[in-house]
């Protein structure tokens, strides 16, 4: 369970607005966050993922006090390892589709699945720049998942999938995340998308 | 600063600098038994410290270039900021990497005033190429200062070519 109350504040084209957020994400639930461009989604994932320090706020997830401003405490991201899943893919140029996966973790059996999940088996040796942008995008929420996260943040995942990748990517992410027991938050412009796979929404207004 | 400062300048700070007379020359003098005025070790020691910014200025750039997002990917894999820079960071900036070594070495070849006024000009010892040249032209050796000046320039012009073929063969980020 993620216990959320945080507050930032934003530089945007018209000056500064404040990010101000209380929310409660159930363990194990599948959260859609949604609402109009400048709105933070994407910083909101990063404060989560501490990447981003807000100028206050508390996040503590499972009992464990990740953020608390009040009392300096701000866990950097290696000690709370989420799965992320970077709008920009963030893939790492010098790596290959396996590399980026034995970068993550050592489990090799593990990796050979995620690999067949992600129909990415026959492209091992392939760097970023030879795949497809749905490749690409799928070899991110791959790399997300090697670390077997119990909190996955994803932005933007499915964007640059097909429909039919899309549904059935979207099928058995649904299997993984409930083998994981991991609590999900995903960003999408299009919420329809996650129809069947979010079991709670949270909307971001400007 | 030795980026501004015109050589010969850096080079007579140098040579008050590791004078063994005084200050810190004196001192590594005493405590090292160890000289760097008039030496091959201190002329190395001039020109690194001379070079210094031509290395440090593309690799700064470029690393700055390299999408932040990189970074925190790995950090979000449990990876420690040695781990991203040796792993992420470095592989990511090989071409501007090799560029700055080899013309950051091409530039210390080359190199004058800093050695002349830190290593002066003893055969066998400090003589460097390019003080070489000058020293023959001044004798009215042409054909010796012709020779140096060959082989310093065949040395760099190989290296820049090598280094261009290099980077143009080198994969570019998707990002890019």
């Amino acid at each position: 369970m993620i216990d959320l109350s945080i507050e930032k504040k934003l530089k945007v084209y018209q000056g500064q607005q404040v990010l101000k957020i209380s929310h409660r994400f159930a363990a194990g639930s599948i959260t859609k966050i949604y609402g109009p461009s400048g709105a933070g989604k994407t910083t909101l994932l990063k404060i989560i993922a501490g990447l981003v320090s807000p100028e206050k706020g508390k996040i503590v997830v499972d009992n464990q006090t990740w953020l608390d401003t009040g009392n300096n405490i701000n866990l950097p991201p290696q000690k709370r390892t989420p799965g992320f899943v970077f709008q920009d893919y963030a893939l790492f140029p010098n790596m290959t589709v396996l590399a980026h996966l034995q970068y993550a973790t050592n489990d090799a059996e593990w990796i050979k699945r995620l690999l067949l999940l992600g129909k990415l088996d026959t492209l091992t040796n392939h760097k970023p720049i030879h795949l497809s942008g749905g490749q690409q995008q799928r070899l991110a929420i791959l790399r997300a998942l090697a670390i077997k996260p119990q909190l996955i943040l994803m932005d933007e995942p499915f964007s640059a999938l097909d429909p039919d990748m899309k549904t059935e990517l979207i099928a058995e992410l649904k299997l993984i995340f409930k083998e994981l027991a991991a609590t999900v938050l995903i960003v999408s412009h299009n919420p329809q998308e996650l129809e069947g796979l979010a079991d709670g929404e949270l909307y971001l207004k400007t | 600063m030795p980026l501004v400062l015109p050589p010969s300048v850096l080079g007579f700070y140098l040579l008050l600098a590791f004078s063994p007379q005084h200050g810190l020359g004196k001192w590594l003098q005493d405590t090292f038994d160890t000289q760097f005025v008039f030496s091959f070790k201190g002329l190395v020691l001039a020109s690194f410290i001379y070079s210094m910014p031509f290395m440090t200025g593309p690799i700064k750039s470029a690393l700055q270039q390299l999408p932040v997002s990189l970074a925190q990917a790995s950090y979000t894999l449990g990876k420690t900021k040695w781990q991203t820079f040796k792993s992420v960071l470095v592989p990511n900036i090989k071409p501007s990497l090799l560029t700055a070594i080899v013309l950051t070495f091409a530039h210390t070849l080359g190199e004058f005033g800093v050695v002349l006024m830190i290593g002066g000009n003893i055969p066998g010892v400090t003589r460097v190429a390019s003080i070489a040249v000058y020293d023959s032209v001044e004798r009215m050796d042409y054909t010796a200062a012709n020779t140096y000046s060959l082989i310093l320039f065949s040395i760099t012009f190989v290296m820049v070519i090598s280094v261009f073929v290099f980077n143009k063969y080198q994969a570019k980020s998707p990002l890019e």
